[in-house]
């Protein structure tokens, strides 16, 4: 198990550090800054949806969790609120039968 | 030079993500307890990988006793988005970080850390960035240890409940600036756009997540860089600002 964890740990570190290290040139063209200004929103949405209803177990308290965070989020709460309050939603309504 | 970020700028914007982490990490490490794996491994995962998406997908292929081969290859897969993003904060860091701060700071790069630190209207320095990594790294060894350690004995509502904290930080990310920023609504339905119809499509059925990710993510940049090119004057602010 020790030596798989280290494979893991290799493999995602020399992802993170080949980029910053050999790197540092800055980019000119605006196309692709716009691309990599874009990449964290387009990253974290597709890993989310429609990850995010499978995350709990059961679709109904994942629907539920996923509009309390989003409702929330155009609230503008804080990374914790969110995260806190949709984990609460979905606790509780996790005695609901469905 | 007034606007300048400090070591305390860094470890406030951190805070958040680190109290985040602590609770998304201890459903990780509940989890890994229910699989088996002893509370100091789950320490040792969590410290030397930093990476949510990854460590799940890694602890699976553990539990499943996978080969060696296949958790490079996953990691490979789920974690080529850092490669995305190191790349991005390549062009966001000044002068302060010298080859080995680069060495060094590259291991902290996550998808919360990366969103915070990319967003600053400026370049970032080493003393914010190690403001900021430091409490979201503290918070995801606590939580993982407290995870590991409260283990199996928590009830199922509470384990399923934690399921959702690591999505609903994304969504905490990813929305409000769909508000305020131009083109982000676009990338962020085109991400999810993709990305379900990768999921749902039958054609793509056994496309491990990793590759859902990462094709949704450049397709959806791609577009949305098209449509929507970010004003150029501001970066050049940026470049001639040191």
């Amino acid at each position: 198990m020790l030596l798989m964890i280290i494979a893991m740990a290799g493999v995602t570190y020399i992802i993170r550090m080949l980029p910053l290290v050999f790197f540092t040139k800055k980019i000119r063209s605006r196309y692709i800054l716009s691309v990599l200004f874009y990449i964290p929103y387009a990253v974290l949405s597709a890993m989310t949806f429609p990850f995010i209803f499978y995350s709990t177990g059961s679709i109904y308290t994942a629907l539920i969790g996923t509009a309390v965070a989003v409702i929330l989020a155009l609230f503008k709460r804080s990374l914790l609120t969110v995260a806190v309050c949709a984990c609460l939603s979905v606790y509780l309504c996790g005695f609901i039968p469905f | 030079m007034d606007k300048k970020l400090k070591f305390k700028n860094g470890i406030r914007d951190g805070l958040p993500i680190g109290l985040g982490y602590l609770s998304v990490s201890f459903a990780f490490g509940v989890q890994a307890s229910i699989l088996g794996v002893p509370f100091y491994m789950s320490l040792f995962i969590s410290m030397t990988n930093l990476t949510s998406a990854g460590q799940l997908a890694g602890l699976t292929v553990i539990a499943s006793l996978g080969t060696i081969l296949e958790i490079i290859l996953t990691q490979l897969i789920i974690n080529s988005r850092y490669f995305l993003m190191s790349l991005t904060l390549s062009q966001k860091l000044d002068d302060s970080f010298t080859l080995g701060k680069r060495f060094f700071f590259s291991a902290f790069i996550t998808d919360e850390i990366f969103a915070v630190s990319s967003s600053k209207p400026h370049l970032i320095n080493k003393k914010y960035f190690f403001g900021l990594v430091i409490l979201p790294y503290c918070g995801w060894s606590l939580g993982t240890l407290l995870g590991a350690l409260a283990g199996s004995s928590l009830p199922l509502e509470l384990t399923n409940a934690l399921g959702i904290a690591l999505y609903a930080m994304f969504v905490a990310i990813i929305i409000p600036p769909t508000l305020s920023v131009k083109g982000v609504l676009p990338a962020v339905i085109l991400g999810a756009g993709f990305s379900s119809s990768l999921y749902y499509i039958p054609l793509f059925k056994g496309l491990p997540d990793g590759f859902i990710y990462i094709i949704s993510a450049i397709l959806s940049s791609l577009i949305t860089a098209y449509f929507f090119p970010v004003p150029i004057s501001e970066k050049e602010q940026d470049g001639g600002e040191k």
